[in-house]
């Protein structure tokens, strides 16, 4: 009797154990993901010291390259290798139980084309060849190598969603006329958009950056280079929010041991994101020459729109907690709270995430008015705004994820002590993050510039008065890198866990929720509407630009 | 498709509110002047900021009773010219470009807050009510010195 229960126990493992050689393609991202991750805190932790004026950095290390290796270990690159070990492993689990070899191999080719392109970039920031910033605004010129690494990362990328692209059509031929499951449905749609965003970045480091950082053309110009750019630069935060939404829509719910609401309503959202969250870049670009201002606010118009997946998101999570709530019994308008698994990692580090992300949410319906952006562009606001958003509404969702997904991959367990190390990690995280995006949002309401260094302006009363603040600031800095450190300490355990079974959690829908209209997967449609909305937001005022372009600006080396 | 009623109510909701949010920043952008700082194909050639009319002679030009077009360059790391002085109560029309990286320029207390792209011109208003001593500074980072960035404007 004992015995045939552990055989059955382990045959259950087995069936559900991870391929090996898809194990290592997971693991290697989202290992290389933290590893980014704790370098980008260190280099956040001093930034945070200056600008509060606790330290001044010792041997000729810039605070603007600790700026700039922040931005882009943290915002590129451990986002980027942490959302694609995601969806591989879950394109593994729901589609056929392992990769197909085609799309194993370009895995591994996007893998080492971004791991070159990141390790290549990280050394032209740390010997300050190029200490422009994670958005490198054109004319400051970086050395060549640094437009190579960041083409390289794209370039990877770009191989990484073929293999996704190219498993879901192996899947869909050897299960003809079946619906997708929903998982697979979110990878896919979170890679299309990133395709078609990435085109804009690409563009302008191929055919701007490159030949004018290699000397072969003279001039840059820099609106076209700005435009293109912030083509990709507001999806570039979809991209980031998309994944974290496939964990809400998919992952908590069977944590939590509900259903997920509404299948259909979960993939409109996600059609609704790659329609509305391409033709958005100027809301980026309000306070600047050479936009119409009517395209100025047709792109506002359509940055609000994406706002309704948000809000359809936040119904079906709400609604799948209550729901289940009150499947158990709960009673009264908030007695379903009770009911959830606070006590689970693997659920409370993303509802934290979800929970911030109503201010967060707010706040970037404020940055992309007209009026209220005037008063907050530029100012530490917007880095309070995105400190919230991305860095804890998408970080501790990744967080949760990898708190299972390690072990699940690599055949270890979660074990309670891990799983308490985590909540622990969680909530420091949270307390740092209140304490310092708070302070921002403040001290950029009175005026304070971001992305500058410690100074006083000539004691200009003004200033003087945000130092304080700035001081709590790196208080909140410094309490985010200690929960950086339990999260390492939490990931070394991890791989060193007992080997046995950690279930990978995915979510049956609810027997009431409706069928899946099929039009939902007819992907040329809605790319083909991108294209039509892109064109439409994007064609005259791009024009305009070419038609007025002057003869553009020389490279400059200012740091 | 159906969706929930519960859900719809919601939805409606959310969108009426965009909508509401939308037609106020639209109204006020179009309809009371209140636009982001900008206006038209201004175009300049950087590398001749200092030949170019209106920028070979930047700073303050009278054209009223209290109106004043101010004719700026910004540079690393400063503007010129440094250190306006107006009557208070004074409307000064900003003209602002860079002779060399993209730059902000940002009035802390006040709505002027704006980008100096290089071959390009910006441009914004603003009517300075309260004397002070008023600090322009740059919030866009434009290389080691960008933290030094700033000038003052006196109002009298």
């Amino acid at each position: 009797m004992d015995h045939a229960l552990t055989a059955t126990k382990q045959e259950q493992a087995e069936a559900a154990a991870f391929d090996r050689r898809d194990a290592s393609l997971v693991l290697a991202h989202v290992l290389l993901a933290f590893g980014a991750l704790l370098l980008g805190g260190v280099a956040g932790l001093l930034q945070g010291l200056v600008r509060g004026g606790v330290i001044t950095l010792p041997g000729g290390i810039g605070y603007y390259q600790l700026l700039t290796a922040h931005g882009v270990l943290m915002a590129l690159i451990f986002t980027t290798f942490f959302i694609i070990g995601f969806l591989y492993s879950g394109m593994a689990k729901n589609m056929g139980g392992a990769l197909t070899d085609t799309a194993r191999r370009l895995g591994w080719i996007g893998f080492w084309l971004m791991a070159v392109g990141t390790a290549l970039g990280t050394v032209m920031i740390l010997t300050n060849q190029a200490t422009v910033l994670y958005t490198f605004y054109a004319p400051m010129k970086a050395s060549p190598l640094f437009y190579i690494a960041l083409a390289l990362v794209v370039v990877g990328s770009w191989m990484s969603g073929y293999g996704i692209f190219s498993h879901y059509r192996w899947w869909k031929k050897n299960n003809k006329g079946k619906m997708s499951p929903l998982f697979s449905f979110m990878a896919v749609a979170t890679m299309l958009l990133w395709q078609i965003c990435t085109i804009g970045v690409a563009v302008t480091v191929l055919v701007q950056f490159i030949p004018w950082s290699l000397g072969w053309t003279d001039k840059i110009h820099v609106m076209i280079s700005r435009t293109l750019f912030w083509y990709f630069g507001h999806p570039l935060v979809y991209f980031w929010l998309m994944p974290a939404y496939i964990c809400w829509y998919v992952v908590v719910p069977k944590v939590i041991g509900g259903k997920i609401f509404s299948d259909a309503l979960a993939r409109l959202a996600f059609v609704l994101f790659i329609l509305f969250s391409v033709p958005v870049g100027f809301h980026h670009q309000l306070t600047e020459p050479g936009i119409a201002p009517v395209w100025k606010y047709l792109q506002v118009i359509l940055t609000f729109m994406v706002i309704i997946p948000s809000l359809m998101t936040a119904f079906a999570m709400f609604a799948t907690f209550e729901l289940y709530g009150r499947s158990k019994g709960a009673k009264g308008l908030f007695g379903w709270l009770k009911f959830l698994p606070w006590k689970d990692v693997r659920f409370f580090a993303p509802f934290m995430g979800m929970l911030i992300f109503i201010p967060a949410g707010a706040g970037g319906i404020i940055n992309a008015s007209h009026q209220l952006n005037t008063v907050v562009h530029n100012t530490l606001w917007v880095t309070g705004h995105f400190h919230l958003t991305v860095a804890t509404t998408v970080a501790l969702t990744f967080f949760g994820t990898a708190y299972w997904l390690i072990p699940a991959v690599t055949g270890r367990t979660l074990t309670p002590k891990l799983n308490r190390l985590g909540i622990i990690q969680t909530i420091v995280w949270v307390v740092g993050m209140l304490i310092m995006s708070l302070s921002m949002h403040t001290v950029g309401l009175l005026g304070a510039p971001r992305r500058t260094a410690y100074t006083t302006y000539q004691d200009y009363p003004d200033a003087l008065g945000w130092i304080p603040y700035q001081v709590v600031m790196a208080v909140g800095g410094t309490v985010l890198f200690v929960s950086i450190i339990l999260l390492v300490i939490n990931i070394v355990l991890l791989l060193r866990a007992p080997k046995g079974y950690t279930e990978y959690p995915i979510a049956e829908t609810a027997e009431t929720a409706e069928r899946t209209p099929r039009i939902l997967e007819r992907w040329g449609l809605w790319a083909s509407l991108v294209v039509v909305l892109v064109l439409f937001a994007y064609t005259v005022p791009f024009a305009e630009m070419l038609q007025h372009a002057g003869p553009g600006s020389k490279p400059w080396v200012t740091w | 498709m159906h969706i929930h009623k519960l859900e719809k109510i919601w939805l409606v909701i959310g969108m009426a509110m965009l909508a509401v949010f939308l037609g106020i920043v639209g109204v006020s952008a179009f309809a009371q002047g209140m636009q982001p700082p900008g206006g038209g194909h201004h175009v300049i050639d950087p590398d001749k900021v200092y030949e170019t009319p209106p920028f070979d002679n930047p700073g303050l030009e009278q054209i009223g009773e209290k109106e004043y077009n101010a004719y700026m360059v910004a540079f690393v790391f400063g503007y010129n010219p440094a250190n306006l002085e107006i009557p208070v109560g004074s409307t000064v029309h900003f003209q602002l470009t860079s002779a060399d990286v993209v730059h902000g320029f940002q009035i802390p207390g006040t709505n002027v807050n704006m980008m100096a792209v290089p071959g390009e011109v910006n441009h914004f208003s603003h009517t300075f009510d309260k004397p002070g001593e008023y600090l322009i500074l740059c919030n866009e980072y434009c290389g080691a010195g960008h933290e030094y960035m700033a000038t003052r404007i006196m109002v009298k």
